[in-house]
């Protein structure tokens, strides 16, 4: 039986197996940039992005060796904000330059920044290729339900109905639940966190970077602007035990008041009283399950209503990475057929001479 | 029976089917055997996008054109002085570009009523006397080829499939072709199907005695190999130069090659060929759309690599927005666009050069980038290693505009030794270059104003970069008007600058007092040239140059453009480099266009220059 925090895949991680570790022992502050940091005050961005700057000395990475592409919003500012390299492209796209990078480049841990509106909308497609093909990233797609940068039109995860400056009779879409998302791609690591709950938050961030392959953590976060309080039942220390499933591997699944999650008739998992159907009707959290099936079941708790919401690694699994399989067929093409000769290749096919 | 052999200089073969008959690996294999015989040739594949449309039909009518001469040629040839056709569509969608006299060899077996029908025939064309100013021998190839099959235990579909190898064995032997490439080739290809490996090998050579005994054949002709200049030769592609050039400029550079793309007619073999040499390090990445291709191009450069993506006009449309980040991130990026008729999805398999404007202007805000365009299959080689010598040393995206007959037509090349190739080598930054150890990512270089290139990995070089506008030598996000106004005109600067580094354009202009120059670009310059050629050789006098470079022009182009009183412009598009021309040197040059999705013909382009010298004097 793995232990209480046992975050990491059953043969132990390699998300960082090719990257340098350094000897420097940094501090915060030294992924901290010189650059003013310009989200509204009150943004739930200051809270990931310190929990970010705290959590990076804890992987014994070189600076050098990290690397943040971001897209177009809010959240996608962040890259300025550390002193690591960066790249801050354009919306939606930065899992498609992330992917280049890190296939070519397994020497260095690669994070996308991205926000719902970014990473959902005009920029889905590429999300759930680079997490099918499980490139060696980590995606934080920080989720505020709400287009902020400008100024506040619904977004892919806004729940339906909402009123907001482009619907102002209610949006007519219905929203995307990103951890349902990311494991209908079968992610091999899906995770969810909350801006506020800074240590889990860090938690899940190790356990992300430690991944081999894609890693995909939803943090829910709150923009103050323009849909402030759109996770307060989450944060409210009265509520919060009663919404909150804390997911932790080999044990049991179980909210602060007494109900825990059963498996229904289809497989389905429901929400029940624990004091009626037995402590040892609960379902078990397994995040290492091949079949991402039990982890979407787990993703649909919480829909429509945030009433049960699931926080904590949804799924694990060790699956050979997209650049560790890429880099295999260079190496193995060089040792089955020599080096490229430039020359010979040149020279190749039916030729003549000529004088 | 001894047959007459006679002396030809040059032939211009089509052969013609269906889709399903074979016709590109027909045409294809004869190009080889042409090659290694050492005669000078071009070729124009024509085929349709559908994959397979109904057999039989006009729409399904695939073509390939060889024109092989004892000479330097430069065209694949106005008009076919053979047309194999291998069924009545075939013969009637070809028809009107063969000349009176001209041989046509026909699969009879084919010309059924059902067939006639189906193109509106309403008679056969074989009986009904319209074909009578033609040379026409009808031979039944696929009733002879089952017949010569029967003996090979495979199916009678099988058998007939391999009909076009029994019309390549006949046109083999009337061209005098060496074999050798020929069979060797059939037996790669179906090693793994030795019967019917057998089987094609045996058809091709009762191809080949058919076409020694029959009495339809009376004599077999012979051109003798053209002189080239001394070298090693083998026949290319454009697509297949191009991927070679690409390996070269990786080699050269010394960087990985990394390729992201999605497929599209006609730039998919590009991939193709660069996914075979993974021994040379090079990763090709099939994205979900052109977007991702060019992004993950651009993040592979970020992360110091030879970053490429290969695309035609509808993927250049979307990658438009990352073109743009890679311009104002400057990094190295090598964009090939192998153009197509359009607009939209317009004609995927036949050429246009109707994407120059694009290239040149097709991005928000002021966004100058390189722009190259290779004027012969060979071309394409030389012109992939200039791309990433230019993107590499200026940190620039550079556009090469190639094109869908470039890509698949074909020519002699002389192989360039690695020795004579150029040295790329570049420089990243390893060290901070700023007061205080800072590093500026935006410091320029004094001479080419390009910026550092500081890869991750490094130590004390880390920065960001972004779309968002960059202070001048710090990068860090700017909205100063006057940061803004510089750094616009510094990355103009740049670009512009790289005039300074490349060969000025070159006149051909034998007699040294023509009147009339005709100046093109792109994949047009074979077509030109022998317009030209035709001009002089009936004592006219025009001058020749053609642009390789398009953006930034050659220093000397201005001056070139006013020596001349006249200057036609003849593009497969509506006028665009005239319409660039006229922009930037008031000179008034005579736009000529055609757009049918297929080559100039010499003889057109003969014709179109005369006027315009007779408009001259």
């Amino acid at each position: 039986m793995p232990s209480d925090n046992d975050f990491s895949p059953a043969e132990g991680s390699g998300g960082l197996e090719l990257v340098p570790r350094s000897d420097a022992s940094y501090k915060m502050k030294d992924f901290k940039s010189d650059q003013e940091v310009r989200w509204c005050p009150g943004c739930g961005d200051y809270a990931i992005l310190a929990a970010f700057q705290g959590f990076l000395p804890q992987l014994g990475v070189p600076r050098e060796n990290i690397v943040i592409i971001s897209g177009i919003g809010c959240s996608s500012r962040f890259p300025y904000y550390l002193s690591t390299y960066g790249m801050h492209s354009i919306h939606g796209r930065a899992p498609a330059i992330a992917t280049g990078l890190a296939a070519s480049r397994p020497d260095l841990s690669v994070w996308v920044i991205t926000g719902d509106g970014d990473g959902l909308s005009i920029g889905g497609n590429h999300l759930i290729h680079a997490l099918r093909r499980n490139v060696n990233i980590n995606v934080l797609l920080f989720n505020n339900r709400i287009y902020g940068l400008t100024k506040g039109q619904y977004s892919p995860t806004s729940e339906s109905g909402k009123v907001t400056k482009s619907s102002p009779m209610g949006s007519l879409d219905s929203p995307f639940n990103p951890v349902s998302l990311a494991l209908g791609a079968e992610a091999s690591f899906v995770a969810r966190t909350i801006d506020s709950d800074r240590k889990h938050l860090t938690s899940v961030l190790r356990a992300a970077a430690d991944h081999k392959g894609a890693s995909f953590v939803e943090v829910y976060q709150n923009c103050p602007i323009f849909n402030d309080d759109a996770f307060a039942p989450l944060k409210d220390s009265d509520e919060r035990e009663m919404r909150l499933l804390r997911l932790e591997h080999g044990e049991p699944l179980r909210f602060g008041n007494g109900k825990g999650v059963v498996r229904g008739e289809y497989g389905e998992l429901t929400v029940a009283d624990t004091a009626e159907i037995g402590e040892d009707q609960l379902v078990r959290h397994d995040a290492h399950r091949a079949d991402p099936g039990y982890a979407f079941a787990l993703s649909r708790l919480d829909y429509p209503a945030f009433e049960h919401v699931p926080v904590g690694i949804f799924r694990s699994v060790e699956q050979p990475s997209y650049d560790e399989r890429m880099n295999q067929q260079v190496a193995h093409a060089a040792a089955e057929q020599g080096d490229g000769d430039l020359g010979a290749l040149l020279a190749s096919g039916d030729t003549w001479t000529v004088g | 029976m001894t047959k007459q052999v006679q002396q030809i200089d040059r032939v211009i073969i089509r052969f013609a089917g269906d889709s399903g008959d074979g016709m590109q690996l027909t045409g294809d294999r004869f190009t080889q055997e042409t090659a290694s015989f050492g005669n000078d040739l071009s070729t124009l594949p024509n085929f349709p996008a559908e994959i397979r449309a109904p057999a039989g039909t006009l729409p399904g009518v695939s073509s390939f054109q060889l024109h092989f001469a004892d000479h330097d040629i430069m065209t694949p040839g106005d008009a076919p002085n053979v047309l194999v056709a291998m069924n009545p569509a075939a013969l009637k969608a070809n028809i009107e570009d063969v000349p009176n006299g001209a041989m046509i060899i026909v699969n009879t077996d084919e010309f059924t009523k059902r067939n006639l029908n189906k193109v509106g025939y309403a008679t056969s064309p074989l009986e009904d006397g319209s074909l009578a100013e033609f040379k026409v021998s009808a031979v039944p190839l696929t009733s002879m080829t089952i017949k010569a099959l029967e003996e090979f235990d495979i199916s009678k579909k099988d058998a007939e499939r391999a009909k076009n190898m029994f019309a390549l064995g006949m046109l083999s032997w009337m061209y005098n072709r060496p074999t050798e490439g020929t069979l060797g080739f059939l037996k790669d290809k179906f090693a793994k199907k030795p019967e019917i490996m057998a089987a094609n090998i045996a058809a091709f050579q009762a191809g080949w005695n058919f076409g020694e005994t029959t009495e339809d054949f009376a004599v077999s002709y012979e051109i003798k190999p053209a002189t080239l200049p001394s070298g090693t030769y083998r026949n290319i592609t454009g697509n297949l130069a191009i991927s070679y050039g690409l390996i070269a400029g990786s080699e050269l550079s010394g960087l990985p090659l990394f390729l992201g793309s999605y497929p599209i007619t006609p730039a998919s073999d590009i991939l193709h060929e660069l996914s075979k040499h993974k021994r040379f390090g090079v990763r090709t990445f099939q994205a979900e759309d052109e977007i991702a291709g060019v992004g993950a191009a651009l993040g592979a450069a970020f992360g110091g690599a030879l970053g490429v993506t290969t695309t035609s006009g509808p993927g250049m449309v979307l990658k438009a927005e990352t073109i743009g980040l890679a311009v104002t991130t400057e990094l190295p990026l090598v964009v090939i666009d192998v153009q197509r008729a359009g607009p939209s999805t317009g004609m995927p398999t036949k050429t246009e050069q109707a994407d120059l404007l694009m290239a040149m202007f097709g991005r928000n805000g002021e966004s100058p980038l390189p722009i190259l365009a290779p004027r012969s299959p060979a071309d394409c080689f030389d012109i992939a290693i200039e791309a990433t010598r230019i993107a590499t040393q200026y940190r620039t995206p550079v556009v090469v505009l190639s094109d869908g007959y470039l890509a698949n037509g074909s020519e002699p090349w002389r192989i360039p030794g690695v020795a004579e190739l150029p040295d790329l080598s570049v420089d990243f930054a390893t060290e901070a270059n700023g007061e205080d150890g800072k590093f500026l990512p935006y410091l320029r270089d004094q001479e080419t104003l390009a910026r550092p290139w500081a890869v991750p990995g490094t130590t004390g070089l880390e920065h960001r970069i972004g779309g968002i506008e960059k202070s001048d030598g710090s990068g860090d996000i700017s909205y100063s008007p006057a940061n803004h106004d510089l750094m616009v005109r510094s990355r103009q600067g740049k670009i512009d600058g790289i005039a300074r580094d490349i060969a000025p354009l070159e006149v051909d202009d034998p007699s040294g007092d023509a009147d009339v120059l005709v100046l093109g670009w792109g994949g047009t310059y074979g077509s030109i040239g022998a317009g030209v050629r035709r001009i002089r050789r009936a004592g006219g006098k025009v001058a020749q140059a053609h642009l390789r470079h398009l953006s930034p022009f050659p220093e000397n182009l201005g001056e070139v453009l006013r020596s001349y009183e006249r200057v036609l412009v003849p593009e497969i598009n509506m006028g665009q480099l005239a319409l660039l021309l006229r922009g930037r040197f008031l000179v008034d040059v005579i736009s000529y266009t055609k757009v049918r999705g297929l080559p100039f013909k010499a003889e057109e382009l003969a014709g179109v220059i005369q006027e315009v010298i007779d408009g001259a004097e």
